[in-house]
């Protein structure tokens, strides 16, 4: 069965989509990444989406659901790469994914997870995992 | 029926004379601007359309249907005409009465022609005036269809004129917005806004409203929906440029403008934007 590979670095996960999402497949992505993040301790999670011409009502929920759980997990996700014809398409749609952050590239969007995890750290004073 | 061909015979015996007494007629009228138009010109358009006009009353049958072949070279004339004259700057009315100029000295050939027959005379009158007020009106729409087409293409310009994206620093765009702000122009403003973004990797956005007249409830939608977008794109928007009457009527009208930053002078946004990107402006020592 087709599935999305999840890469662990540090404290983060990386996942980059690179085929086209069908339906079953963002929910073996949402099941996965739970799991993951759990089993990991991860503290963020980045999503790239550059390679996906297609974003749909139903992938776009599903982003914000990951972020919401992620949340729920103690996790950032920042969503990356989106394509600009994707993103005024969701805005038209009216899905401008309130819950969810977002960065250019991948660059930018480890430099943000990094950025709020020091914040968060600083405030919280949690000892990394 | 016998009429048309009285009507012919009205202008193709005499063609020079009905055309000197018309031009005569044009240059006397009170309608005539000789400030967009000289009377060489006057003089040709005239000309075309009165061989065009005898050649179609020639090969025609005597039933009047502009849109048959033999009007076609009619029509085609009248169509160049009104559109020069849209361009130059004539009004509708000043248009069609060229064509309406001519009922004058063609009613006065008809009553050489007819001498005494009354009857005879009402007809062909009638069907002169049926011919000469079709081919007004054919003015009018070609007038018509010559403005639209302006009008088209000067939207078309303002919408390529009116939205550039310019770099203001390292990761700083601005977005001077001058102009109303409706869906197709939200469009535009999106697409060249997000793929600025890409471009150069910039992490803020200013959006500068100074010159956009009122804000509507349409309008902050369409704002808000660039913002969205931008933000989708991991890109952070600031909105400058509100004018007191334009802040009091978007309270007014209860639009959240929501988590967005807004600032009344694109000075001001410009502060904010440095001050994300970690960077201040100093006075230099000296």
């Amino acid at each position: 069965m087709e599935q999305i590979p999840i890469l662990k670095l540090g404290e983060c996960l990386i996942v980059s989509i690179q085929v086209d999402m069908h339906d079953r497949l963002a929910m073996t992505l949402q099941d996965d990444l739970t799991e993951r993040i759990v089993a990991t301790r991860a503290r963020g999670v980045l999503i790239d989406i550059s390679a996906l011409e297609i974003v749909d009502s139903f992938i776009g929920r599903m982003l914000g659901t990951i972020a919401s759980v992620a949340r729920v997990l103690d996790a950032v996700t920042i969503v990356v790469g989106m394509r600009p014809a994707v993103a005024i398409t969701l805005v038209e749609l009216g899905l401008a994914l309130p819950g969810v952050r977002t960065a250019l590239n991948v660059e930018k969007g480890m430099e943000l997870i990094e950025s709020s995890l020091r914040e968060s750290s600083g405030v919280s004073g949690r000892s990394p995992a | 029926m016998s009429t048309p061909l009285s009507l012919r015979d009205a202008i193709s015996k005499d063609e020079v004379g009905l055309l000197a007494d018309w031009i005569r007629y044009q240059l006397s009228a009170a309608t005539l601007r000789r400030d967009l138009m000289n009377d060489s010109e006057l003089r040709e358009q005239s000309r075309r359309f009165l061989s065009a006009l005898g050649e179609a009353l020639g090969a025609t049958n005597g039933k009047l249907d502009f849109a048959q072949p033999e009007w076609s070279e009619v029509r085609e004339v009248l169509n160049e005409i009104s559109r020069a004259r849209a361009r130059q700057g004539f009004s509708p009315a000043e248009t069609a009465t060229f064509v309406f100029s001519l009922k004058q000295p063609l009613f006065d050939r008809l009553q050489e022609l007819h001498g005494r027959d009354a009857r005879a005379l009402a007809s062909s009158l009638w069907q002169a005036s049926e011919v000469l007020d079709g081919l007004g009106l054919i003015t009018s729409d070609a007038y018509q269809a010559g403005r639209e087409e302006l009008i088209a293409r000067q939207q078309q310009e303002m919408l390529e004129l009116s939205t550039p994206v310019v770099e203001l620093w390292d990761g700083v765009l601005a977005l001077p917005l001058i102009g109303t702000l409706d869906s197709e122009r939200t469009q535009v403003v999106m697409e060249s806004l997000l793929g600025k973004i890409v471009e150069t990797g910039a992490g803020i956005a200013i959006i500068d409203i100074t010159g956009v007249p009122t804000v509507d409830t349409l309008v902050a939608q369409h704002l808000l929906k660039t913002v969205s977008a931008a933000r989708l794109m991991g890109a952070e928007c600031i909105i400058s440029g509100i004018r007191p009457q334009i802040a009091q009527t978007i309270v007014h009208l209860g639009v959240d403008l929501g988590q967005v930053i807004t600032k009344s002078s694109l000075a001001a946004a410009f502060a904010i934007a440095l001050d994300r990107r970690g960077l201040a402006i100093c006075r230099a020592k000296g």
